[in-house]
């Protein structure tokens, strides 16, 4: 029998804010000792006031307006009430019924095909403490407690671990490009849920739901997806019936495991937060808002495509990363003279990504800046240096931070073009080559890339190739 | 509007409450009788009365995103029960 799988994706994306969501503390995890940055609101102190953070509200309603939502005009903060050590005040800040942005879409492109994944909902809400298990004791470190937190919610709207993972890394695209989140999974600055359920296809209704935690990177989201719609079909191949559990991801076996059952489904109490008055969207506030949304990648890779007349597949990668894509447009702008865009496009997506790649280190990082890129161009096109040198001169450049122009000059690396000095050195290759030299006299003009190929040995490759070539054959003419 | 022990029972867990019978029948007692008290709002007429999340007049109260100064580790861990190094530590929570 045919299944159809469908998920439905909880993204939870920290925002790059100075300060927490309800208090002055720094929202700074990665360099901070264990609860540095705290206060009372954030221990969750009794008697203290939560304070919204305006950023963090335009962030999300950022975010919202990025992924085509509607941006109601009220909204308001809940209290979603448990009881774990990671939570001081025994409730969590969150938005229960009234989110700030709501049914918005995301399209992306799954193995070629256009696809529209439906956004339910995107929600402010505050980060957990942070947790370290330590056999029989866990400690607590409330640097991450308060942090802002949006949640993202799809419809169910996916079919496949594939679907999951475009959805996720476009998600991801447009929170960097929004530069509202790091979007990096690894730090845990954004983690994913996924609720998966599985049916015979035709069949009416859906499923049961199984929900998936502890996905923390984007190979173990599609994997875990994967095995999960796998493991439900067996079950339902074997006449069972699918549990409505909550499942984690087993990182090391690869396999999602049983976390707690879904009987007596979570009782959370939500109702308003009586602390925070609602916040109230007006014409003028989400104008404002959306005056900041920068050009999305999508709109991005077309322009790039028309406008700079590159390769689709070129534009793609080259917007995958904003700051790649930034380097791009400011290496185009830097070149003089007639270096195609083109071009450019090769050189970054080619030798500079392999030594990016090789060291490790990302483009804003980059010792050769867009400038020194272009300049190393021109002295291509010029005819100064050829394609061969030019990848030493980037190599260089990359290493030592030096400009093309000096290492040209220092290292002696100008293409050789002069037509005197030229003909000399392939006077005697020809002298050492009688036979190739013959042949091609013969007609068989094959052997002219050898005797190319033993010039630019003699020049270390730095002659000019196809003066060279012009020369063999002016020789070789002559001499027959 | 009564309560039923399996209620006050339900609700005594969400609380992380262990409850003797005793103290269940009690607050099964005492539990209605407070919903019974405040069941005297359902006697007012709100239909003209448009519902609200809130009791204030107050709208968007935000702040600038700037820095306050923090706690030091020893001022936030004052209180605590248990510490170990510049941590709050707690019993191990098992799922």
């Amino acid at each position: 029998m045919e299944y159809v799988a469908t998920i439905g994706m909880e993204v939870h994306a920290q925002i790059l804010t100075q300060t927490k969501m309800f208090c002055g503390c720094p929202n700074e995890l990665t360099s901070a000792a264990p609860n540095t940055h705290t206060c009372p609101v954030c221990l969750g102190m009794p008697g203290v006031l939560p304070v919204i953070n305006r950023v963090a509200v335009e962030a999300t309603v950022l975010t919202g307006m990025a992924l085509n939502c509607t941006i109601p005009s009220f909204s308001k903060f809940d209290r979603k009430n448990y009881h774990y050590p990671d939570l001081p005040k025994g409730y969590q800040i969150s938005q229960y019924d009234l989110p700030l942005c709501t049914s918005g879409h995301l399209d992306v492109t799954v193995e070629g095909d256009a696809r529209r994944i439906g956004i339910r909902r995107v929600h402010l809400e505050e980060d957990t403490a942070r947790l370290v298990h330590q056999g029989g004791v866990s400690l607590v470190d409330f640097n991450r407690s308060g942090v802002p937190l949006m949640e993202i919610v799809t419809e169910a709207d996916l079919h496949s671990a594939e679907d999951a993972y475009a959805y996720l890394s476009k998600l991801r695209q447009i929170l960097r490009y929004l530069g509202v989140s790091t979007g990096n999974m690894e730090d845990g600055a954004m983690r994913c849920e996924a609720n998966i359920s599985v049916r015979p296809e035709g069949a009416e209704v859906l499923g049961t739901k199984v929900e998936v935690k502890n996905l923390n990177s984007f190979r173990s989201v599609r994997m875990a997806i994967a095995y999960e719609i796998e493991r439900q079909i067996a079950v339902l191949e074997q006449g069972g019936r699918v549990q409505q559990v909550t499942m984690g991801w087993d990182e090391t076996n690869h396999r999602t495991l049983f976390q707690r059952s879904k009987e007596g489904a979570e009782d959370y109490r939500y109702f308003p937060e009586p602390d925070l008055p609602p916040i109230e969207v007006d014409e003028e506030w989400r104008a404002g808002i959306r005056c900041r949304l920068p050009e999305l990648p999508d709109e991005k890779e077309e322009r790039f495509t028309q406008s700079y007349g590159i390769r689709e597949a070129d534009a793609a990668l080259l917007t995958q990363d904003l700051q790649v894509a930034n380097y791009f447009e400011a290496a185009c702008a830097a070149c003089e003279g007639p270096t195609s865009p083109q071009t450019v496009a090769n050189w970054v997506l080619g030798d500079l990504y392999r030594l990016l790649g090789a060291s490790g280190s990302d483009i804003q990082a980059c010792p050769v800046r867009p400038e020194g890129l272009a300049s190393l161009l021109a002295l291509v096109e010029s005819g100064k240096i050829n394609g061969t040198t030019a990848k030493d001169v980037l190599n260089e450049m990359f290493a030592s931070g030096r400009s093309a122009e000096e290492i040209v000059k220092n290292k002696g690396l100008a293409q050789i073009s002069d037509e005197d000095t030229l003909t000399e050195i392939v006077l005697s290759v020809l002298d050492q080559n009688p036979g190739p030299a013959q042949q091609y006299r013969e007609g068989k003009l094959q052997v002219l890339g050898f005797l190319v190929g033993q010039v630019m040995r003699q020049t270390r490759g730095q002659a000019n190739a196809q003066a060279v070539a012009e020369i063999i054959k002016t020789e070789l003419a002559r001499q027959s | 509007m009564a309560l039923s022990r399996e209620q006050v029972q339900h609700i005594a867990e969400l609380a992380r409450l262990e409850l003797s019978e005793q103290e269940t029948e009690l607050f099964v007692e005492q539990l209605s009788a407070i919903l019974d008290y405040a069941e005297q709002l359902n006697d007012l007429d709100t239909d003209a009365v448009p519902p609200t999340a809130q009791v204030l007049a107050l709208r968007n109260v935000m702040r600038s995103d700037e820095l306050q100064p923090c706690l030091t580790p020893d001022q936030a861990l004052a209180n605590a029960p248990q510490r170990q190094d510049a941590y709050f530590r707690v019993r191990a929570i098992l799922e």
